[in-house]
């Protein structure tokens, strides 16, 4: 990324207008041409610098719900255990982590319902208890990453 | 115990949501290819965006960093056992801290879980995010009785949210 892909990437952490023509409105703002402006975004999007852009919806707002769940895998049943919970629609993304409880993710389903179903899923599939926290609250403060050119 | 209800959305919002979740066109008009999609006009489609924006069932509208492209390497879940009569007031300054970038009150199951705070921090490398992770102990102080720290070595999957027809985050 270079400095003005830096630049475009920290704008666009801050939101992008609901008008006729927003990429036009951010191109002025920033100095481009509206047509360089969507072509260094579709090469962020492309290369993964940028993993998505758009709205970023609540689903809890929807009546949906999220948890935060993880499992502690035997080694040996890693690459297995990743494959049927990464399989499942309802798990949004995952993570290993160094810990006992190696393997974490998030669960986001359309009804508070569908976050036990989903639970009870995995452990059946997997045979390994499911440890599930669901958010009591949020404390939230949206912070934006500083991209920074190397 | 969440503090959020469920907004009512009508189908046409919800196939709008169907329709940019997994992000805009990349067009001069991308609203209006959004209409073109779900067979409404454009200004509806803005409108409803607006609404859905105004009511936070959309948090922003705009680009998801992937934070290791930006050369955040060291992605560490700093998890905290607090005092249950204090965790409120705690987690929201520690939710204030300018690298945290999520922070949330979740449940103990004990005998196997007993952190009830959760703070996400992100670094160059783990030096700083043990930097970072010990500012968040010197706020806690005594409130603080015992703190792990979950680095994640891969990221296994990341999709986002997908909902089908009916709604469907990022985290």
């Amino acid at each position: 990324m270079d400095e003005l892909d830096c630049t475009i990437v920290n704008r666009l952490q801050e939101g992008f207008p609901v008008v006729a023509r927003p990429f036009a409105a951010v191109a002025s703002e920033l100095g481009l041409d509206e047509d360089d402006l969507i072509a260094r975004v579709g090469r962020l999007v492309d290369k993964g610098a940028l993993s998505r852009f758009g709205p970023m919806y609540q689903v809890e707002r929807m009546g949906g719900a999220f948890s935060l769940a993880a499992l502690r895998v035997p080694r040996a049943a890693f690459d297995r255990v990743t494959r049927i919970v990464n399989a499942l629609p309802e798990v949004a993304h995952s993570y290993e982590r160094a810990h006992d409880y190696n393997m974490w993710f998030v669960l986001a389903t359309e009804t508070p319902a569908g976050i036990a179903a989903a639970v009870a899923k995995i452990e059946q599939a997997t045979g390994l208890p499911v440890l599930n926290l669901p958010k009591l609250r949020e404390f939230f403060v949206d912070l934006k990453l500083t991209a920074d050119a190397p | 115990m969440n503090d959020v209800r469920g907004i009512a959305l009508d189908a046409a919002d919800r196939r709008i949501v169907v329709a940019t979740q997994a992000g805009l066109p990349l067009t001069p008009e991308p609203y209006h290819a959004v209409a073109r999609a779900v067979g409404l006009a454009p200004e509806e489609v803005m409108r409803r965006l607006q609404r859905m924006l105004d009511l936070g069932v959309i948090r922003r509208i705009g680009a998801v960093p992937n934070h290791y492209a930006l050369g955040v390497r060291a992605n560490g879940m700093s998890v905290w056992d607090v005092d249950d009569a204090r965790v409120n007031e705690l987690g929201a300054r520690v939710g204030a801290l300018s690298f945290v970038s999520h922070c949330y009150h979740r449940p103990r199951v004990p005998p196997h879980w007993r952190y009830n705070l959760f703070a996400m921090v992100h670094g160059r490398e783990r030096g700083e995010v043990e930097v970072k992770v010990a500012e968040i102990a010197d706020l806690l102080g005594v409130a603080c009785r015992a703190q792990d720290v979950l680095y994640s070595t891969r990221i296994l999957k990341k999709t986002g949210l997908r909902i089908k027809t009916v709604l469907s985050a990022e985290c």
